[in-house]
């Protein structure tokens, strides 16, 4: 895409990446996702981050639309995870800036991806301040959100915050600010960018949304590194981010099951229907459809995870295994939960996933439910039953 | 004494314990199993310095 100008001298400057799916291997994005950087024309001339290495020569033809490469004085790293610092060897060769800024952390990242201890770095830390000329930037690190050497940097004339990974949603699209797409869709896809990348840091998030209340920062635009720039909901996305680092669950509940010869999946749909009869909402996902990622945003809003498998080897299916671990590394708090799953001889994986959502410090609040072979009625009433048990559950625990 | 991780700037303070991890309160640094990690980003116990 050509040069957006964000604000007077501002230009996003980054590249829309329509066709990716994958993202960093454990999340779909399923509407793609832009990588954006930001250009400050000043006294000094800055560039905000990067594009990956693949997207080099359009993160490039874009500059050229606003500026000579050449020209740019200095390069900020908010971030080093390779979406956004791939480009820079070539950046690097081309540009030849005077400074490279980026946080301590960042630094040692910086050298063991790309192993060019020669580069001028130039480390920064919270509160230290640079000059651009008319301009001032401010950094504040903001470690673990989400890796260890992540850093926004505020440029207090201008009211703009460059927030890195925090903020962001993956779409691909030819808009640039929030108010022009449609808002139910990018909040869910901010929802689903906090689920599966903010969430085991809420307890950051809440420090660092009380820290930008402290500095007192003026902010009236964010600006991260992926999805559309914030502009007009700015005061929403800090609600946002404020709910959902608190973890304040919801009357709701996931049920998520696998299946092999569909009585876990008659289980999980009686299962449900108890849950439902409560007055509680209910996701139902077949893990066969449904990829871990679309799973973990209904999570994250839940009160209750219920997990099921039939045995297969003595175990759970894979596909459980997977949602499982996925879902334990993003730590989600508060959850009570419960397992279930039709066997045919040894029956252990109900048991087995009971334990695992234990082990993530979801609160069991029924005893495994097992059926052997082929649901009966008998059987059907007695899944209900179990939903109902979890329904009245959720609904103590969540006050209307 | 308390403890700063060096990855992610989580305070270990003997006062408090880290209980979700097993961890009671009043337990000194030196005391903490060599397997435990930051509750934080999961870093090991080496990757963390005395405070201050």
């Amino acid at each position: 895409m050509l040069p957006v100008e964000i604000k007077k001298d501002i230009f996003w400057v980054g590249s829309v990446d329509w066709n990716l799916r994958d993202f960093h291997g454990y999340s779909l994005a399923r509407r793609g996702t832009t990588y954006n950087a930001y250009l400050v024309k000043d006294e000094k001339i800055a560039l905000f981050d990067l594009v990956p290495a693949n997207h080099v020569d359009e993160l490039l033809r874009c500059l050229k639309a606003t500026i000579d490469p050449e020209q740019i004085d200095y390069l900020i790293v908010n971030h080093v995870e390779p979406d956004h610092s791939g480009a820079l060897p070539k950046i690097m060769d081309i540009v030849k800036p005077e400074k490279v800024f980026c946080s301590p952390i960042a630094k040692q990242a910086l050298i063991s991806h790309y192993h060019r201890e020669d580069w001028p770095y130039e480390v920064v830390a919270t509160g230290d301040n640079i000059s651009l000329g008319k301009r001032t930037v401010t950094f504040l690190e903001t470690k673990m959100l989400h890796w260890p050497d992540s850093m926004f940097s505020f440029l207090p004339e201008d009211k703009l915050l460059i927030s890195s990974d925090a903020f962001g949603q993956n779409l691909a699209s030819s808009e640039r600010f929030d108010d022009q797409v449609d808002q139910s869709l990018l909040f869910d896809l901010a929802a689903s960018y906090y689920a599966n990348i903010i969430l085991p840091f809420s307890p950051l998030v809440q420090k660092l949304l009380a820290k930008v209340g402290e500095v007192g920062w003026d902010i009236d635009m964010i600006a991260p590194d992926h999805g559309l720039i914030w502009r007009t909901h700015i005061p929403e996305i800090l609600a946002k981010y404020g709910e959902w680092s608190t973890q304040k669950p919801q009357r709701k509940a996931v049920v998520f099951y696998d299946t092999m010869w569909k009585s876990t999946e008659r289980m999980a749909r009686a299962i449900a229907d108890g849950i439902i009869a409560e007055g509680v909402s209910v996701q139902l996902f077949s893990l066969k459809t449904a990829h871990h990622s679309d799973v973990m945003p209904f999570i994250m809003e839940a009160q209750a995870v219920v997990a099921g498998s039939p045995t297969h080897n003595n175990g759970m299916l894979p596909l459980l295994a997977d949602m499982l671990t996925y879902m334990k590394g993003l730590k989600p708090q508060g959850k009570i939960g419960a397992a279930f799953g039709s066997y045919g001889w040894s029956g252990e994986a109900a048991k087995q996933i009971s334990e695992f959502l234990q082990s993530a410090k979801v609160e069991i609040v029924a005893e495994p439910l097992r059926v052997k072979n082929v649901p009966t009625d008998q059987d059907l009433a007695a899944c209900q039953e179990f939903g109902s048990k979890i329904g009245r559950e959720v609904i103590a625990r969540v006050p209307e | 004494m308390r403890y700063v991780c060096s990855i992610c700037g989580y305070v270990y303070d003997p006062a408090d314990g880290d209980p979700d991890s097993g961890v009671a309160a009043g337990t000194s640094f030196d005391d903490i199993p060599a397997d435990w990690a930051c509750p934080v980003c999961g870093a090991s116990k080496d990757n963390f310095e005395p405070e201050g």
